[in-house]
């Protein structure tokens, strides 16, 4: 198969390559070199001005409060999807009650039905489930100070989006909401793939469903369970925090930077305050950030692979 | 947590995960009844769930049929009565018509694009030894996990000085750009599960390189090209932060943007119900589609992740 094989190739890949390289190598090599000048981004003259950026981004406030946000984000966001949605999809799966002469492990009632539901919200634009969640977040009008209202609790009635104290978790509840489904999904492909004489063994042992969790179904789907965190994780870095934080919130960022997030600081910078290289050194962090969580979470759940 | 002793931890080289437990086979009564307790909790948080995604979802229909008064003094009652004019006014006057165009041409072209393309350059990289090959599967890789953002700032002036800003071509291609990795990390995989005795067959038989890719390995790889489509489907359909930052005419807003828009000027125009009519004409296109095609949905969205 040797025969015309380079140009075949080459005519396979020059485009694809090529709009690869022109539009998203191309602008990385350069943001990491913008960093290093005074560009403005109004006016095509720049010069270089060594770190400059760096030593002001340490100092600027604003930025190691985004720092912060950013990450919890990526911290935190994917502990509580990662686990509501395991126990979900272990209940959907191995929690049903053991009905004579069925099967030895089986889910719940209903299981398909909850399955369905709960993937809902991926297949909506998080930009959707971010103006719904506005709404429904609203002091005066809102769904949910008006649902505290109907059972009574007419004295809670939080300013939710508006309290510098509660806006941050507003904004996680919906990423939560947003992407628990797809996990709860994910996970039970996995589960649905571990072979039911384990389940069965670890039954005659007398091992109750916690036990069973620990010891066969985490171990098993740990993999998956690994790379769904590194996912979530860039999310909620990325595209996910700038849509939710950057649709939700007044400023948006606010109240009082209560909320802002580093891809939103940098947007701002770059497209508001004309102001882009120092958004590229902003930019730099948060790539710093990405491949740091992303190395941590794979060495720190580096274990020995189970075969099964 | 611990009701049994588990000793020792699995030894990693026994094949399979062995559970051991000292407790006698048959769980005693007490156990038993901590397990109804159980059971009782864990319904309860399956439905309070499925409720908690269904209600919101259920709050935007019901509202986008209300009257704007009504849907700041009771938002949780039924509309009185069904305020069809809500969907006719966002659909003619809030220009939902026109973003749903754009998204139409502009998902539509980015994702034959994406296919044509990323399977192109897949099975190359998937089929033939040639020097860089490594590298240039990587460099696609890499995309995946780098912070679009950074590279945003600069391609927005990049994009400018090609005159493709806020164009609906330029808005295609560099959608097809930023799905290129996923897409070609996912048909790579694919393209190598695939027997190459097909291929090698037509190719002595007298086709060329692209004929066998064309007529031979491309209907072989249909699975995968639907799975990978209907990621790409749905990652460009509700895509906001591209268009946010590279199509800034509002003529040429795509649903998310435009609903955005519509979302911020309500400010001063005031018009809530057609905004939820909007927003609930954006989304119910989709969960149609997903209740329909749900198999190949879920496939398509979990499949990157379970390789």
């Amino acid at each position: 198969m040797q025969h015309g094989k380079y140009r075949f190739i080459v005519g396979f890949l020059a485009v694809p390559l090529g709009l690869y390289a022109l539009f998203v190598v191309w602008p990385f090599i350069q943001s990491i070199y913008y960093s290093f000048t005074d560009w403005t981004g109004l006016s095509p003259e720049f010069k270089m001005v060594g770190f400059d950026n760096y030593s002001r981004m340490l100092d600027d406030d604003i930025f190691w409060k985004s720092l912060q946000h950013s990450l919890l984000f990526a911290l935190l966001l994917p502990v509580v999807t990662i686990g509501l949605a395991l126990f979900f999809a272990f209940m959907i799966n191995v929690g049903g009650r053991r009905r004579k002469g069925g099967p030895v492990v089986s889910g719940v009632r209903g299981s398909s039905f909850y399955k369905i539901v709960y993937f809902f919200p991926q297949v909506l634009s998080i930009a959707i489930v971010a103006l719904l969640f506005q709404f429904a977040y609203n002091p005066d009008s809102g769904a949910i100070n008006s649902l505290l209202r109907g059972i009574g609790l007419d004295s809670v009635q939080p300013l939710w989006l508006g309290d510098p104290n509660l806006a941050l978790w507003c904004v996680m509840a919906v990423l939560v909401w947003s992407t628990v489904g797809f996990f709860v999904v994910l996970f039970s492909a996995g589960m649905a793939s571990i072979p039911a004489d384990l389940y069965e063994a670890a039954l005659l042992d007398g091992a109750n469903r916690i036990t069973t969790f620990f010891r066969i179904t985490l171990p098993l789907l740990w993999d998956t369970v690994q790379s769904g965190w590194v996912y979530m994780g860039i999310l909620a870095l990325g595209a996910e925090s700038f849509a939710v934080v950057g649709i939700m919130t007044t400023g948006p960022g606010g109240p009082d930077y209560s909320t802002t997030v580093m891809v939103l600081y940098v947007y701002q910078k770059a497209f508001r305050d004309g102001q882009a290289a120092y958004a590229t050194t902003i930019g730099v962090a948060l790539l710093v950030v990405t491949l740091a969580f992303a190395a941590i979470v794979m060495r720190l759940g580096r274990r020995e692979r189970l075969e099964y | 947590m611990k009701t049994t002793e588990t000793p020792a931890p699995v030894p990693a080289e026994s094949g399979a995960p062995v559970v051991k437990t000292d407790a006698p086979a048959g769980a005693p009564p007490k156990e038993k009844k901590e397990g109804a307790v159980l059971n009782v909790f864990s319904h309860g948080m399956l439905v309070l769930w499925a409720f908690m995604v269904v209600m919101p979802l259920l709050w935007a229909v019901m509202t986008s049929f209300k009257d704007d008064r009504s849907i700041f003094s009771s938002p949780w009652s039924l509309p009185d009565t069904l305020h069809f004019e809500n969907w006719s006014r966002a659909w003619t006057q809030a220009n939902m018509s026109d973003y749903f165009l754009n998204t139409v041409l502009v998902v539509g072209g980015s994702l034959i694009g994406t296919l044509v393309l990323g399977s192109m350059a897949a099975y190359v990289l998937a089929r033939f030894d040639f020097p860089g090959n490594r590298f240039i599967y990587f460099l696609f890789i890499g995309g995946m996990s780098f912070p679009i953002m950074l590279a945003l700032v600069p391609l927005f002036y990049v994009v400018n000085n090609m005159g493709l800003l806020n164009t609906i071509h330029g808005l295609i291609l560099v959608y097809i750009a930023y799905s290129l990795p996923f897409t070609v990390f996912f048909l790579t995989a694919f393209f190598r599960t695939l027997p190459s005795s097909v291929a090698e067959a037509a190719f002595v038989d007298g086709a060329s390189h692209s004929r066998t890719f064309f007529q031979i390995m491309l209907p072989m790889a249909k699975p995968g090209l639907i799975s990978v489509g209907i990621f790409n489907f749905l990652g460009q359909w509700n895509q906001y932060m591209l268009p946010t930052v590279l199509n800034t005419d509002q003529d040429k807003h795509v649903l998310t943007q435009g609903l955005v828009q519509l979302a911020v000027s309500q400010g001063y125009k005031g018009d809530w119900s057609g905004l939820f009519a909007g927003l609930v004409m954006a989304m119910l296109p989709v969960l149609a589609a997903y209740i329909v095609f749900q198999r190949q949905v879920v496939q398509g969205l979990t499949a990157g992740a379970l390789k």
